[in-house]
């Protein structure tokens, strides 16, 4: 047992990260001030958002291109309303946003389901679907900050036991989706859909509800993300979040998720999230080109992608029973 | 570990002079397993060899030793006597070793043609492939084996006992000597298996040495001059097929006893469970009507490609009949899905366990459970509690032996993961279950082990349904068979008209 909890993904990703922190903090000890660390995961949260979502979907062996665009397209429909009507609760826009990102997913959700199309190429075209209607529906210009309402802009920045209200939203989702991964039958059907889609259908899982329900949760979560986005930037505008969504995708990868499907977890894509976040804030502030960075990122995944491929490899090769059985 | 208890074990005749292909001394370890300790196997002109052992045995091992796939640990490959390394599978292939694999290694989008001179097709002066020739020479080899196929067919619009031909053209356009068959009957019916044996003669007479991998006794006696058996990774005993009898070979290959009889059972036939009415497809089955008793076994019966499997999985509702009805206790349903089909007690477990029973990434206990989410849950949450009480209770009943429940399904060895899919079924609390090909691929000791299984199911009430094409296996555990010719039911057997030759009569349609 304890072997193999040393051998985990996550494990393994946790040594990484310390390492990560160690190295820098040689060269800026300021990094690892918690206040510093609190800032780099505030900073890192909305990634670990999309990327939990992400995980769910590429468990099911599909892929969610369209995140960032969703992300953008309900940032700015919220800025909007937030423009129209500023006295509208946060709850509402939070509803708003919630709603809206969820029904985006679906869309996702039931093209790959009903009519069998490759998630890459359904993300791919709604993406830019996503990101066109932003700019039909703002004309291409922007929601400034003075145009937002103080209560909107307040919210993911409001402190909450020393810790912003953004942070908090990631540590709960990062509580949420782990129960919903592990003790719930959806939980399970998106392991069983993605590891075996042929087993999983005869043990009467839909794969095609269970990628639906993946796509719908990634949405879900791309819209939450929109409105803490806008809000914390205090900007809307067609670009925002431009090629995150290849961020998310690595952090997942990163972490552990096999991009062939039926592997993830949760913690996982916190850690390669995390992981990605500590480069992104590290780099500027050891004096290292930010052009670096995506070099960095890039090698990241790549390591990652090589590691868990020898793992896997190994598994296939157990010919007779383990040593220890027959003794 | 293992027991080093057979160290003086016959060696095999590694030295003679006349044996194309040898193994001297070989052994091989992955980490964990050891998978062969010091195994000798020699393989002559002219001769087929018969390699036997159970699942585990280390078969699969050095079929990829002599393919160069695996490097030996230790040991050394004789070619003609003399040691010849084989560090690549192009090496092995240069010394004319070729593999006709249990699943073909084909290329299914290119031509009959293509498959079998890739690597080596004929050239034109521009030094690109001849197409035309290609053609030709396929169409000759293919001819020389007596297969009438068309070289610029696609593969994948063939069969599979026609991508076997495909195969074995390859291996004589390579001018193999030595031809390693890998279970290439396991997916051939009755008629398919003797035309391949036709073929081995000719291989045979052609002087060609045969490494021949079987689980079945039949065909091993009818085919091989020579025998090998492993157990555990070792070589047990080796020698003529002629001086060794049936019950010999496989108190060898299992290290006990094995009674081949098939367990004695009360025939009882109780109150229908499961009334088929009219079932029928636009393209793989028409008028399909039966009835199914409690504490029965009803065999299906029929050649490769009669509409068995395609009828049975649209009764467990993977695919819509287009006409029919179904009764289960009298009661008529709807099932529309596999969870429909569950729901009202109907269970399958396919033929291809590998690809449709179990999820290799998730443990043992998560397997088991996948089908009955519904009942160890509440509110869409797992009662994890539940969920283990229920995976314990019947992988003890089927006595699957495993470190522990969380052990990956990926890590058990091959009996056990086929253990843990019949677990994941009867963990459901099935009225009727069918089995596709119970037995295909399993070896001897593992395959009685089953049929008991089956027997003890049905004394329980269970009502059975036995897909199977294996003729002493359905005459001897069903009580009834119905037999399918071309999508249709041709006949419905009991007692004494249950004769070997009545069903492949009926089959076949002569």
């Amino acid at each position: 047992m304890l072997k193999r909890l040393i051998a985990s993904r996550e494990t393994l990703l946790i040594v990484a990260i310390l390492l990560l922190l160690i190295l820098i903090s040689s060269r800026f000890p300021g990094f690892i001030a918690p206040s510093n660390l609190a800032n780099v995961f505030n900073d890192t949260s909305p990634l670990i958002l999309l990327a939990i979502g992400q995980m769910i979907v590429i468990l099911t062996r599909c892929i969610d291109l369209s995140v960032a665009a969703n992300l953008a397209l309900t940032g700015m429909v919220v800025s909007m309303v937030n423009v129209a009507l500023p006295g509208l609760p946060i709850a509402v826009i939070l509803g708003i946003a919630i709603g809206l990102g969820t029904i985006l997913g679906m869309i996702n959700g039931l093209l790959v389901w009903k009519l069998q199309i490759p998630s890459i190429v359904v993300t791919l075209g709604t993406m830019t679907i996503f990101r066109g209607v932003i700019f039909l529906i703002s004309d291409g210009k922007w929601v400034n900050s003075h145009e937002m309402s103080p209560a909107f802009k307040a919210f993911p920045r409001a402190e909450l036991l020393g810790l912003p209200v953004l942070s908090w939203i990631a540590i709960f989702a990062v509580i949420v989706f782990t129960v919903v991964m592990t003790r719930t039958t959806l939980g399970r059907a998106f392991y069983a859909a993605g590891g075996n889609p042929h087993a999983a259908t005869y043990a009467g899982i839909s794969v095609g509800r269970s990628q639906f329900w993946a796509f719908t949760i990634s949405g879900a979560l791309a819209g939450l993300t929109g409105y803490l986005w806008v809000s914390r930037f205090a900007v809307s505008y067609v670009d925002i979040a431009g090629g995150f969504e290849l961020d998310v995708v690595a952090a997942c990868v990163i972490g552990g998720v096999s991009i062939m499907g039926g592997i993830g977890t949760v913690a996982g894509a916190l850690l390669g999230a995390l992981f990605l976040g500590i480069i992104k804030n590290a780099l500027p502030v050891v004096d290292i080109s930010p052009f670096w960075q995506l070099a960095i990122s890039g090698g990241a995944i790549i390591i990652a992608v090589a590691l868990n491929a020898q793992a896997n490899r190994k598994k296939g090769r157990i010919i007779l029973k383990r040593a220890e059985q027959i003794r | 570990m293992l027991q080093q208890t057979q160290k003086s074990l016959p060696r095999g005749d590694r030295s003679d002079p006349q044996a194309i292909l040898a193994l001297a001394d070989i052994s091989k370890t992955f980490p964990g397993v050891k998978a062969l300790s010091g195994v000798s196997l020699s393989l002559y002109p002219g001769k087929v060899t018969a390699l036997v052992g159970e699942n585990g045995a280390g078969k699969s091992t050095v079929v990829k030793i002599l393919t160069g796939i695996y490097q030996p640990d230790g040991g050394s490959i004789l070619v003609d006597g003399v040691p010849a390394p084989f560090p690549t599978p192009q090496a092995a292939a240069d010394q004319g070793v070729t593999a006709i694999h249990q699943e073909t290694v084909l290329f299914d989008e290119l031509s009959v043609a293509e498959n079998i001179f890739l690597g080596h097709a004929p050239r034109n002066s521009w030094g690109l492939i001849d197409r035309k020739k290609t053609t030709e020479k396929a169409r000759a080899l293919l001819s020389s084996i007596g297969a009438a196929l068309d070289p610029e067919l696609r593969l994948k619009d063939l069969g599979i006992a026609n991508k076997h031909l495909v195969a074995i053209a390859r291996a004589l356009s390579i001018e193999a000597r030595v031809v390693i068959m890998d279970e290439p009957t396991a997916a051939l019916s009755q008629k398919e298996i003797e035309e391949l044996y036709e073929l081995v003669e000719s291989l045979k007479a052609q002087g060609r040495a045969i490494l021949f991998i079987s689980h079945k006794f039949d065909e091993i006696f009818r085919i091989a001059d020579n025998y090998t058996v492993f157990r555990d990774g070792q070589l047990i005993g080796d020698g003529a097929i002629a001086d060794v009898s049936e019950a010999e070979l496989v108190k060898m290959m299992v290290g006990r006893d094995v009674s081949q009889i098939f367990p004695e059972r009360e025939p009882s036939a109780g109150d229908p469970v499961l009334t088929v009415e009219g079932y029928a497809h636009p393209t793989e089955f028409d008028d399909i009507s039966f009835t199914l008793r409690k504490g029965e076994i009803l065999g299906f019966y029929g050649l490769v490609g009669a509409g068995r499997s395609e009828f049975m999985q649209s009764l467990f509702g993977i695919t819509r009949p287009s006409a029919g009805s179904v009764e289960v206790g009298g009661r008529k349903v709807s099932i529309r899905s596999p969870a429909d089909a569950v729901d009202n007690g109907i269970v399958y477990v396919p033929e291809d366990r590998g690809k449709q029973g179990a999820v290799l990434d998730l443990p043992i206990f998560q397997n088991i459970t996948l089908p009955s989410l519904g009942r160890i849950s509440r509110g869409g949450f797992l009662r994890l509690a539940e969920e283990f009480r229920l995976a314990r209770e019947y992988t003890e009943r089927l006595d699957l032996r495993a470190a522990s429940l969380d052990t990956h399904v990926g890590n058990l060895s091959g009996g056990n993961q086929q253990k843990v899919v019949i677990a994941k079924w009867l963990a459901t609390q099935p009225r009727v279950i069918i089995l596709d090909e119970p037995t295909k691929g399993v070896d001897i000791g593992s395959k009685a082990a089953v049929h008991e299984f089956m027997a003890e199911l049905a004394a329980q009430g269970l009502a059975v349904i036995m897909v199977s094409s294996e003729i002493p296996e359905v005459l001897g555990m069903s009580d009834r068979v119905i037999v399918m010719r071309e999508g249709r039911i041709v006949a419905e057997l009991t007692d004494t008209e249950l004769q070997p030759e009545t069903l492949v009569r009926h089959a076949a349609g002569i």
